[in-house]
């Protein structure tokens, strides 16, 4: 079993080996020192705290064959045939990966009637579309979605698998890694390949201001979901390449508890994700009655207010407006960022932003380093006096 | 109707930030609450035991200090709670924690209906729900908005889609998680605080369980592995403005307009 090992004799400070673990699962008992439940194997106790006083012990455990495992696959996310572009900016990412160890590129594509569509998936550059297609499949119902994504792993055998983080892919992801006892991580936004096909998923981590590398080392296949507009569809060729597959699955495999009453379609909203430009505010902006400030230099430069997640719990706007690992992830040409701080789980939101330019009061601001254009300032003498200045030239 | 709510321990700020130098994690204090997302879930399952009676207990993993947080749920109203806590359960990534958590669940007896937050202010991964499910083969729905009507055998449910809005009807035994908002958390009542404050608070480890097999429990039970952790990547390309809100507002002026997003 891996495990931390603790060398009492190695200690020599207690209450600073205490301290190094942020999660405060270091405990003293009986002028011992123990690991607690708390413990989240960062092993920073390991690598900070005095040589060979807190030990990582690895087991050996049987090494699977990876090379049972090929293709990347991507899950493909639609609502009555109707492909979310999510499933656009995967299959680029996967094309970038397999190139990288050599694999096919798959799509998986479960519903009812959607032969047609399959066949827009060829022009973006996928090896083989694996199509479910079946009248029990109209609506999406989880226990034969699952089993549908079940048939096609033990029949294809996928090495990874790449799926939107929408609110299907967020059900359906999760069920599948379960039922294979495998590894998934939620919302990366850096994925990456290592030669031995093990997928280098990063995301930002334990609700702090900092970022993980997670690894599936010994599971296959390997699952991560990516949230709309972190990677970047290809551009479609016009030609067709790839085939599509029509897979066979029994009848007795679709059945449900769940039945599906109705479905209406909600007003279209305007979506921040798909705006140009963006203002987003931040806990700098003091009151909601300020807003009206930022709306007006909204409309002067025609871009779509956003906020930083304090302000939704504050009530102040939709939480549809948030950007971040808990909101949107925005990729406008510009976003201005008012008195942000740039909290790790908010740029994740937004740093794929072509021009990123930042207002903020305080020069250590974290928002600093990923603005291409920082400006130390009072966005309450800065945005006022932009306002005039605009609406003078527009004036004259 | 047995209503089991899913609740768990998150710290109480997001605070953490890497010494730049030492590469340690800095946290300030260490103060915890239950996840906000799970008020929610409680919530919903006092409304529907106030229309339709039964029993609510709330299940956590963690620390022995999440007690505190069952506490809390029995202010509220629960009938009922316990803890999975051991040390062999730390270093759970979400196949573990939803297979330690769905072990739990077994042990604890039968419920109709399981109710799990949206997601965690920590972990973030809204995932925990729907892999218990599949531990459990029963069937979930996410994203929940609205409960429509409890039946004999079954909950109708709004469900929240992207573009659509979609009502069903799940067979129990069943689990479902809840967006934000689907119903006002009350307040922890200080009467109920006298009421409870002898309740037992069940505690199981993992001699607890059907299965003891270690290696599907914390670290070992994770088929993902944190290989390293580090500070966020830092634009180099970039232009630091000081001055007076004149020329600062000159240029940012300036900028917009070479950009042309001002004619
Ligand atoms: C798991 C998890 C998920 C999260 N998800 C998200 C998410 O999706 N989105 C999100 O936004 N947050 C998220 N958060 C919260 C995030 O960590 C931060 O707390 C949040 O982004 C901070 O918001 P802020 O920058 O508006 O506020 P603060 O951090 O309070 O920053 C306010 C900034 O405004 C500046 N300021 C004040 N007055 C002025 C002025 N007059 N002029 C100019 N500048 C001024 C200050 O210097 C300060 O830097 C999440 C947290 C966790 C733990
Ligand atoms: N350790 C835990 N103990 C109890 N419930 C949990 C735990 N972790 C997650 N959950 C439940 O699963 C939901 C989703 O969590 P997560 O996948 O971490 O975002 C939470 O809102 C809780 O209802």
């Amino acid at each position: 079993m891996a495990h931390l090992k603790v060398n009492q004799e190695k200690i020599t400070d207690k209450e600073q080996l205490i301290k190094i673990c942020p999660f405060g699962a270091i405990e003293e008992i009986n002028g011992k020192i123990e690991i607690g439940a708390a413990c989240k194997m960062c092993r920073l106790c390991v690598k900070k705290g005095p040589a060979g006083a807190i030990e990582y012990v690895e087991e050996d455990i049987p090494q699977i064959d990876k090379n049972k495992w090929k293709g990347i696959c991507v899950y493909v996310d639609h609502v009555e045939g109707n492909i979310h572009p999510v499933t656009f900016e995967l299959i680029g990412k996967a094309r970038e990966l397999a190139s990288k160890i050599n694999h096919p590129v798959y799509a998986v594509f479960i519903g009812e009637n959607i032969k047609d569509k399959a066949e827009e998936i060829l022009h973006y550059g996928v090896d083989e579309v694996f199509l479910y297609d079946n009248k029990e499949l109209v609506d999406f119902r989880i226990e034969p979605y699952t089993a549908c994504f079940e048939d096609f792993i033990n029949k294809i055998k996928p090495s990874i698998i790449l799926v939107g983080a929408t609110t299907v892919g967020r059900s359906l992801a999760p069920r599948v890694a379960a039922r294979f006892r495998t590894g998934l991580t939620a919302d990366c936004t850096v994925l990456d390949v290592k030669e031995n096909t093990d997928l280098v998923q990063i995301r930002p981590a334990f609700g702090g201001n900092i970022m993980a590398q997670i690894n599936t080392p010994n599971t296959r296949p390997q699952l991560a979901t990516v949230r709309y507009k972190v990677m970047s569809a290809p551009q479609r060729n016009d030609e067709k390449s790839g085939k599509i597959t029509l897979m066979d699955i029994e009848k007795e495999k679709l059945n449900s508890n769940i039945e599906v009453i109705s479905v209406t379609k909600k007003e279209k909203e305007v979506s921040i994700s798909d705006a140009e430009v963006i203002i987003a505010c931040g806990r700098g902006v003091k009151s909601q009655k300020d807003f009206e400030m930022i709306k007006e230099l909204c409309d002067l430069i025609g871009a779509q207010i956003a906020v930083t997640r304090p302000l939704i719990e504050a009530g102040w706007a939709d939480a549809k407006r948030q950007i971040g690992l808990s909101g949107r992830t925005v990729k406008p040409k510009l976003i201005i960022t008012c008195g942000i701080s740039g909290a790790v789980q908010f740029t994740a939101g937004m740093r794929g932003s072509d021009c990123i330019i930042a207002i903020n009061k305080d020069e250590k601001a974290p928002i600093f380093n990923v603005a291409h254009y920082g400006i130390v300032g009072d966005l309450y003498e800065v945005l006022p006096r932009l306002i005039e200045k605009i609406k003078v030239s527009k004036g004259a | 109707m047995d209503i089991l709510v899913l609740i768990k321990q998150v710290p109480g700020t997001n605070k953490v930030e890497v010494d730049e130098k030492t590469g340690v994690l800095k946290r300030d204090g260490v103060d915890s609450k239950m996840n906000p997302y799970d008020l929610y879930a409680l919530e919903t399952a006092l409304r529907i035991k106030q229309n339709k009676g039964g029993k609510i207990s709330v299940l956590s993993m963690g620390p022995p200090q999440a007690e505190s947080i069952i506490k809390e749920a029995y202010m509220m109203g629960a009938d009922d709670g316990a803890l999975l806590s051991d040390r062999k359960f730390a270093g759970a990534d979400v196949l573990a924690t939803s297979y330690t958590l769905s072990q739990g669940i077994k042990k604890i007896g039968k419920a109709d209906l399981i109710i799990c937050g949206k997601q965690t202010t920590d972990g973030d991964t809204a995932q925990v729900g729907p892999e218990i499910a599949e531990f459990l083969g029963i069937p979930h729905v996410a994203n929940v908005r609205k409960i429509i009507e409890i039946k004999e055998k079954s909950i109708v449910v709004e469900m929240d889609m992207p573009e659509t809005v979609e009502i069903v009807d799940i067979k129990f035994p069943c689990l479902i998680t809840v967006e934000k908002d689907i119903f006002q958390p009350r307040l922890p009542s200080y009467k109920k605080k006298l009421e409870t404050k002898d309740r037992e608070i069940k505690v199981f480890s993992l001699k607890d369980f059907d299965d003891k097999n270690e290696k599907k429990y914390g670290l070992n039970g994770s088929p993902t592995q944190v290989e390293r952790i580090f500070p966020p990547s830092v634009n180099n390309d970039k232009e630091i403005w000081q001055g007076n809100s004149d020329e600062l507002t000159e240029k940012l002026y300036k900028k917009l307009k070479d950009l042309k997003f001002i004619q």
